[in-house]
Formats: C-alpha cells, sequence, structure tokens
C-alpha cells in the first residue's frame, strides 16, 4: 500500500515535470545553432561533474577542437556526467536541456574513455570526426643525437621508437598503419627506412650516395616522395614503399626540399630554389613539368603539408623569424597564423600540430585551430622537440 | 696520314668554335627572371652556384617560370658509389684547419674560402690513395628540412670546386647535417657564422 502511494506520486511527478519539460520546449524561441554558420566563432560550453585528469582532459580536447570552456550561463552547450570508475556523461543544448548524447564507456584508460567521449561530443556538436584519439610522431633532439617519438596527440603516452644513438629525423606516417618511415644517419649516413611499430622490423627504401632525406609517405601508403642528391644535386624521386621503381622528378642545379603529397596522391608540393629564392612548388607524382605555388604575403616558404580535404596547403613562411600560413591549394593569398614551424594537419582538416620555438633553441610542440586561431601547448617532454607529424 | 689527322682534328676544333659562336647569337634575350647557374657564364666563382649576394629575396609576382633543362656542360657529375670508401680509415686532423665557411642561405664558395680547398686539393692530389668526404653544415635559421638539402648543397659545392681543380670525381663523397651538428651551441651571429660551413675529412686506406 505504501509502495504503491509511492509509486503513485512518483508518476505523478514524472508525468507534471514532463508536461513542463514539453511546455518548456514549446514556448522557447527556436536555437540556433551556430556550428555550420561560422567556425571561426568558439563553441560556448559548459563541463560539470567530471574531475582530475578527467576533467583537464575534457577541457583540452573541447578547446583544441573549437570549444571554449564557459561557465553554465554562458554557455550553448553543457557537458554533464562523471568519472567514478568509468567516464559517463550526456551533451545537453544549455537551454533547453536537450539531450544530444548520452554515453557511459568502459576499457582502456580514463583518458582514453575521456579522449573518446570528447570525440563523441564533437561529432554530436558539429558531424565531423574528432581527433582526440588519434597519434603523433616527432622528432626528439637530445644534443648530439636525435630520435623519433609517437604519442597521443596531446603528447601524453610518449614512445621512443628509434634507439640508434644517431641522428633520425623527418618522420612521415604511412596512412592507416603503425608504420613509420624517416630518415637516419644510423649507417654513417642520411639513408631513409621504413620502421613496423609492431614487429619492430626496419627496412631500407634509399641509401644511395650522398644524402637520402626527407621522406614523405603518399596517402594511399605505396609510395615514397625523398630528396637524394645521388645525381650531384639534391632533387625529387619517388619510388614504391619497399624503394623498388625510383623515379626522378626534378633536375634543378639549386635543389629541392620538403615533399608533402595531395591527397588524391596525384601531385607532390615541395621547395625549389630553382628561381634563385625559396619558394613552394607543386609537380605531378609521375613526372612533369614544375609549377610555382603562388604565395601572395608570404616568402621564403618551406615544409608545406595538403590538409585530408586537399583544400589548403599549409607551409612554413620566413620573415624575420618562421611563420605558420595557410594558402588554397592552387595558390594564392597566403594567410599568416601563428609563429612557428612545420606545421601538419590533424584529420579533420581544421587543427595543425606544428614547431614552437620556446626560448632560444628549445623547440616544443603546439597545437593550432586554424578557424579561431587559438594555440594550445602540447609538449610533454624536457628535451627540444620539432617535426611532428600527425597519423592519419 | 699524320698530318691528316691533324687536319680533322682543326676541322673539328674549328666547327666547335663556330658552333659555340653560333650558338651564343641564337641565344634568346636575356630572361626577366634572374635564374642562377642556367642564363649565367661560368666566370671565376664556381659554376653554377651563383655569385654571392646575388640571388637575393624576390617578390612573389611571378606565378609559373619554366624550369630549363639543364644543358650538358651543366649536368652534375653523379656522386660516385658509397661502397667505395667502405672500411676506410676517416681522418678529422688533416683538414681541420681547412673548414670553409658560407654566407646565411648560401651555397656558393667564398672567394676567402678558396685557398683552403686548394690546399685540399694539393693533398689530395699528392695522396692518390685517399679519398674525402665532406660534410655540409647549417646554422639553425632555416627550417630543419630545408636546411638538411642546404648542407648537402653546401657540400656539393666544394665538391664541384674540387673536381674544377682535378680531383676525381669517385674520390669525393658528401653527406648533409643540417642544423643537428652546431660548431658552436650559441644562438647569435657569431656562433650561426661557425655553423655555416663545410668539414673536410680525409679517408685513409685500410
Amino acid at each position: 500500500m505504501k509502495m504503491n502511494r509511492t509509486k503513485y506520486w512518483a508518476s505523478l511527478i514524472l508525468a507534471v515535470n514532463l508536461c513542463f519539460s514539453l511546455l518548456g520546449q514549446t514556448e522557447q524561441p527556436k536555437i540556433v545553432i551556430q556550428k555550420w554558420v561560422d567556425p571561426s566563432k568558439e563553441i560556448p560550453i559548459s563541463i560539470s561533474g567530471f574531475t582530475g585528469e578527467v576533467y583537464a582532459t575534457l577541457k583540452f580536447d573541447l578547446e583544441v577542437m573549437g570549444c571554449k570552456v564557459v561557465s553554465s550561463e554562458q554557455a550553448s552547450y553543457s557537458v554533464e556526467g562523471s568519472n567514478n570508475g568509468n567516464v559517463q556523461g550526456r551533451l545537453f543544448i544549455a537551454q533547453t536541456k536537450n539531450q544530444l548524447l548520452g554515453k557511459a564507456y568502459s576499457g582502456g584508460t580514463l583518458r582514453d574513455q575521456t579522449h573518446a567521449f570528447a570525440d563523441d561530443i564533437i561529432f554530436a556538436l558539429t558531424a565531423v570526426k574528432g581527433i582526440a584519439q588519434t597519434k603523433i610522431a616527432f622528432k626528439v633532439d637530445f644534443g648530439s643525437t636525435s630520435e623519433i617519438f609517437i604519442s597521443d596527440y596531446d603528447g601524453f603516452n610518449p614512445i621512443q621508437v628509434t634507439r640508434d644513438n644517431s641522428i633520425a629525423s623527418a618522420p612521415s606516417w604511412v596512412s592507416g598503419k603503425m608504420m613509420l618511415v624517416y630518415n637516419s644517419y644510423k649507417s654513417g649516413f642520411p639513408d631513409i627506412y621504413s620502421h613496423e611499430l609492431n614487429t619492430g622490423i626496419r627496412k631500407v627504401i634509399a641509401q644511395y650516395s650522398g644524402s637520402n632525406i626527407s621522406p614523405a609517405v603518399s596517402p594511399d601508403g605505396k609510395r615514397v616522395a625523398m630528396i637524394l642528391s645521388k645525381a650531384g644535386s639534391p632533387n625529387l624521386y619517388v619510388a614504391n614503399i619497399d624503394g623498388t621503381g625510383l623515379q626522378r622528378l626534378t633536375t634543378t642545379k639549386e635543389g629541392e626540399s620538403c615533399p608533402c603529397w595531395s591527397p588524391d596522391g596525384n601531385t607532390i608540393c615541395f621547395t625549389s630554389r630553382a628561381s634563385g629564392s625559396t619558394a613552394l612548388y607543386t609537380i605531378s607524382s609521375t613526372g612533369g613539368q614544375m609549377k610555382r605555388l603562388q604565395t601572395i604575403g608570404a616568402i621564403n616558404g618551406t615544409e608545406p603539408d595538403w590538409s585530408p580535404d586537399g583544400k589548403m596547403i599549409a607551409f612554413t613562411a620566413q620573415m624575420g623569424g618562421f611563420q605558420i600560413c595557410i594558402v588554397p591549394d592552387e595558390g594564392g593569398e597566403a594567410q599568416i597564423l601563428t609563429a612557428g614551424a612545420d606545421p601538419s594537419w590533424a584529420p579533420n582538416s581544421r587543427t595543425i600540430i606544428f614547431t614552437r620555438n620556446t626560448v632560444r633553441g628549445t623547440r616544443s610542440l603546439s597545437l593550432l585551430d586554424v578557424y579561431t586561431k587559438r594555440v594550445k601547448d602540447c609538449n610533454r617532454m624536457k628535451a627540444s622537440c620539432s617535426q611532428p607529424v600527425w597519423a592519419k | 696520314m699524320k698530318n691528316l689527322k691533324i687536319k680533322v682534328e682543326l676541322v673539328l676544333v674549328v666547327l666547335a668554335v663556330v658552333s659555340v659562336v653560333v650558338g651564343c647569337k641564337r641565344k634568346p634575350q636575356p630572361p626577366l627572371t634572374y635564374i642562377p647557374g642556367v642564363s649565367k657564364p661560368i666566370t671565376n666563382e664556381v659554376a653554377g652556384f651563383g655569385k654571392e649576394g646575388t640571388t637575393g629575396i624576390e617578390t612573389d609576382k611571378t606565378i609559373a617560370i619554366p624550369i630549363p633543362l639543364p644543358t650538358t656542360n651543366e649536368v652534375a657529375t653523379p656522386l660516385a658509389d658509397r661502397d667505395l670508401i667502405e672500411g676506410m680509415i676517416p681522418d678529422r686532423d688533416t683538414f681541420k684547419l681547412n673548414i670553409i665557411y658560407f654566407d646565411f642561405d648560401r651555397s656558393s664558395i667564398r672567394t676567402s674560402e678558396r685557398s683552403k680547398l686548394d690546399a685540399i686539393a694539393k693533398v689530395l692530389k699528392s695522396k692518390t690513395e685517399t679519398k674525402i668526404q665532406i660534410e655540409g653544415h647549417c646554422d639553425e635559421r632555416g627550417t630543419e628540412e630545408y636546411n638538411r638539402t642546404l648542407g648537402e648543397r653546401r657540400a656539393l659545392a666544394a665538391r664541384e670546386y674540387l673536381i674544377r681543380s682535378g680531383i676525381n670525381a669517385d674520390r669525393i663523397f658528401t653527406i648533409s647535417y643540417g642544423e643537428d651538428k652546431p660548431a658552436d651551441p650559441g644562438h647569435n651571429e657569431e656562433a650561426w657564422a661557425k655553423n655555416r660551413r663545410d668539414e673536410f675529412i680525409l679517408l685513409l686506406p685500410k
């Protein structure tokens, strides 16, 4: 009898609540969601219920991907949840309390669960796949030697890949595989290797006379663009991922550097001094005439990186210090985004990881949101880090 | 018979001279954009690497620049097989004082550095059993992989000078360290000037 009465009251309250919330919804003015209107505007979002590392990670992830964590009064969206044992949370439209997402996570570490939740939130808000669960590779400088490391995109969980006590540089991911291609001096000469991260198997891609440097793996993982000096000048070459089928693409005496691929694999963008000054060029990946890429407002372009959606090329300009710039892939007006060097696009074609000179001579990794131009440091190493590349 | 041979040779020489002269006359008007090492005649500098200070920063007005294919006399000499120096003993002392220095972002040999290269060429000529490895280095003011190419260009510029001095190309080996091995770890012009360099390692037979 007593039970029944409780149940009765509970259902009544629920019903009343439901009526109120329904009424509330119909009386609310139409919500305008800004997500497609202006991506350069940060999405104001509030976080409650999470603590410690989970809170910090969630805030970092969301802010990197274009949100701004604000108080609940200022927020357009609210994230609520808990991290007792595992991460669970919900995403609401702040004004209406309409739930857009509700999930609990298990497995992995709390960081892994938090990254997964952040990606789900971003997908719910923008319909673009999040990047919080991606990896990066980079070069760590130990003074007279340097080694290749990989880590989570935010710099956590670094793993040392090379241990050669030599110079290793210019890591490049083989798309969709736990495999890197990089340059190492372990033989005494700069050669190019592929390295399967799970098995540790290394294979030589190029060890010709002179310098074999700056490898860049094609988006389909089948070819490698690189700079070889074997013919007497440092020029652009392409080979299969196992080093066979080597083809020379440029023949300038002044030399080329820093190749990168268009996402369709048809074009390579690189730096050349063919005209006497340092500038960006493109060439068909099967050979042909090299074409100057116009970068109005930015000079001395090096280190190009093509966005995964194919629309933009990020690069380093040198105009009294280094600047991260972007230019449309067909060339044109360059936009200077921030001070720094060696940009690499995230799979979302929105976030860029790059190298920043903190103190003179010390380099660290930072993340840049191209739309909001917000920069966040992601360096977790004490040593100098550079040449970050995003796994895609 | 001998006379005929001389005559034939004479004719060939005359033909060669005529073709050079004709070639010069047929040369099109100088292009608007200066392309070092292509349109420039070989003067008193190392060919193809531009005269110091003439290849300054250009404006970005030009969009498409046709890249001239190198003509026969400008094709670089391919590098010799690396196996040729397998097991040779590196001697870093002999040419310790012959380190040559470069201007910022340049790979042309400064006039002031030529005597050091001449001295190296002399030693190589007298010790025919030796080979040489040239290490190109940069200061930290370029981007990393750009510098790795620049270091190689600096090593290749010295190689070219030695080849022109009569050293066989298969005795000269190059390597670029980019900005990874500074001679001076400082971050000022004094340090940078010391870091823009070529070092020479004499390779002795086993």
